[in-house]
């Protein structure tokens, strides 16, 4: 329909160009409905137009907005589940250190912490997405945690399926639930010590097993004094 | 009648049978009944713990993680590619449904879309994944409701579409053939023709089930009624996939919210749905969806466009700095990542939405109050993948 001359093509690709710039209506139409429910409780947002929204509400307004954003028709739960922003501390150091040629890794320097969208001041935040049915569109919700105080409100009250994610989000990153039924380890022993999915717990395997792959590396008995190249 | 004369042997008679009493008027003591973590119904080691009144269950616990493996974690220590080798195993019944997702998020993330045969080719296998994967599960319903000739059609007939995955790709359960930007290869040649008979024998296989299991007295005594999901609870519990379209709700990702890489829109098909929410509807669903599997890769064939079948890339995967979330309708249900990417080699966190898991947090709701043989029933028409569940 549109490919019939080469002014309607012309004509296309100008208006392609103001699509990119254009702001995605039915998203920003959530965002200002979500956000006149929940007042200044929305402290950041980010739309990727025809793609995603992401809302940060305070740590008193979790609930809440499960609350509001199922009573805008997004009664679909997705999933819930945290971010640890703390970029990792370790390094080639924490590798099985005979897979290094050469002299040891040398420890890796902190860095800051840098949140992604929709912003953030703390290190862990918690990340949850509902999806409504009728619209076709999902939105993804977060909220910060302090550091000193690692709790937020539950929303297994208003979504039965957040019971088990809640769960996971509490033995993998130590978050705390208010008003969980029952707050205990899903899938690790319950007397495991530590929290897996932080960015400070150590993947052990990886420092006391040597790669496997460092076989591939090794150079050829016999063959030139170089070993081959990377390999395709 | 051999008649006792010792007094404690008497009183002990005469507790038991006030015992029996009880248990008429179904005051009974509570039971704890232990299932797994090794049970056949649970296609892997999954372990409920049932307390049960008499024959009735008051509530049952599904306790995972004896195969928890971590993939969350590994992801932030492994390159992409190497990454697209781990979430093969998280399905193992349709593993290349279990790449796309995650493949899709990361195209996204590089602003990066693949040929349009490898979309087409893309879309084939991820339908040939559904048939490879809720076949099995059609017939595995029927044995574990006692019908052990479906489970020997449902493996013998399988078989046509695990060897057409592995003519394409190499790999009859695992193909790591997705790759950022298209595919590892093109079709092999004669593959298209040999497809299609396979999907015959699919859609063969799929009448046959429906006149052998479906229409099965024994087994529509089975299912009918037990495991009552409504709409409602099933969104609540964000439950998906043949689960919720069973309960009535018309959703299907493949449909309404086809990410850009797949090609569903190319073909003619239909979304199935059920009133009732029971066992028998997650069945129904679950059968005629093979079949429209079968029908959408037998005009996806018919229509696969020449091309190349990868995208220009650069041969050492970085992802820019974002957050991007893909879902796609795999065979068990919703599956989708959350990839937060820092621009690296490797991925700084990746959250995996799998659907078993929600579908199987239910299992609570739905048992309490259902008979201890209808347990099967509701656990073997949730049907779930142990490695979906823990990842």
């Amino acid at each position: 329909m549109s490919q019939l001359s080469s002014a309607d093509t012309s004509t296309e690709t100008a208006t392609d160009d103001e699509v990119v710039v254009e702001v995605d209506e039915r998203r920003q139409a959530v965002l200002d409905e979500l956000t006149g429910r929940l007042g200044d409780a929305v402290v950041g947002s980010h739309i990727r137009p025809g793609d995603d929204l992401w809302v940060r509400v305070t740590r008193e307004a979790w609930p809440e907005a499960a609350v509001a954003a199922k009573a805008m028709g997004y009664s679909f739960f997705d999933y819930l589940s945290a971010i640890d922003w703390l970029p990792s501390p370790f390094g080639r150091d924490m590798d099985a250190q005979e897979d290094l040629v050469g002299e040891p890794a040398p420890a890796k320097e902190p860095q800051p912490i840098v949140q992604g969208y929709a912003g953030g001041d703390t290190r862990f935040q918690v990340i949850g997405r509902l999806y409504s049915i009728q619209a076709g569109m999902g939105v993804h919700l977060k909220v910060d945690l302090p550091d000193d105080d690692l709790s937020v409100g539950t929303w297994s009250q208003t979504f039965l399926g957040a019971n088990w994610h809640e769960r996971e989000a509490y033995e993998m990153f130590g978050i705390t639930f208010e008003g969980h039924p029952n707050l205990i380890k899903l899938y690790l022993p319950l007397d495991f010590q530590g929290h897996p999915l932080r960015k400070d717990f150590p993947l052990l395997a990886r420092r006391v097993r040597p790669w496997p792959g460092i076989v591939d590396v090794e150079p050829m008995p016999g063959g030139d004094d170089e070993p081959e190249g990377d390999g395709e | 009648m051999t008649a006792t004369s010792d007094p404690a042997q008497i009183t002990e008679l005469a507790a038991r049978a006030a015992d029996n009493r009880v248990n008429l008027d179904f005051e009974t003591e509570g039971m704890t009944l232990n299932m797994g973590p090794q049970h056949p119904a649970t296609h892997g080691t999954l372990r409920i713990v049932a307390r049960l009144d008499g024959e009735q269950v008051v509530s049952a616990e599904p306790i995972p993680g004896y195969m928890h493996r971590g993939y969350e974690k590994l992801t932030e220590v492994r390159s992409y590619p190497q990454i697209n080798t781990l979430i093969n195993r998280i399905d193992w019944l349709g593993s290349f449904a279990n790449e796309v997702p995650f493949i899709l998020a990361a195209e996204k993330l590089m602003g990066v879309e693949a040929p349009p045969r490898a979309q087409w080719i893309r879309t084939i296998l991820f339908e040939m994944s559904r048939i490879a994967n809720i076949s099995l599960f059609l017939g595995d319903y029927g044995l574990q409701l006692g019908g052990m000739t479906a489970g020997f059609y449902a493996f013998r007939d399988r078989e046509h579409v695990l060897n057409q995955i592995e003519a394409a790709t190499g790999g009859r359960f695992h193909p790591n053939f997705d790759r950022i930007g298209g595919l590892k290869d093109d079709l092999p040649k004669g593959w298209i023709a040999n497809s299609h008979n396979a999907m015959d024998k699919l859609l063969a296989f799929c009448d046959e089930m429906d006149d052998l299991l479906i229409g099965n007295e024994i087994f529509q005594s089975r299912t009918r009624g037990i495991g009552v999901i409504p709409a409602d609870v099933a969104l609540s519990y964000g439950l998906s996939g043949a689960n919720i379209r069973a309960s009535g709700v018309d959703w299907d990702l493949r449909r309404d919210a086809c990410p850009p890489g797949l090609v569903y829109d190319q073909a003619d098909w239909k979304v199935w749905t059920h009133p009732d929410g029971d066992c028998f509807g997650r069945t129904w669903v679950r059968l005629q969806e093979t079949r429209e599997a079968a029908l959408i890769v037998k005009q996806l064939l018919d229509t696969i466009p020449s091309g190349p079948v990868m995208a220009k890339v650069p041969r050492i995967i970085k992802v820019p700095e974002g957050e991007a979330y893909v879902e796609t309708e795999n065979p068990l249900g919703a599956m989708g990542y959350y990839i937060v990417s820092k621009g690296e080699l490797v991925p700084f966190r990746v959250k995996i939405r799998s659907a078993s898991f929600n579908n199987i947090s239910i299992v609570p709701w739905v048992a309490r109050g259902a008979y201890v043989p209808d347990l099967i029933s509701i656990l073997g028409s949730l049907y779930f993948i142990l490695g979906d569940i823990d990842r």
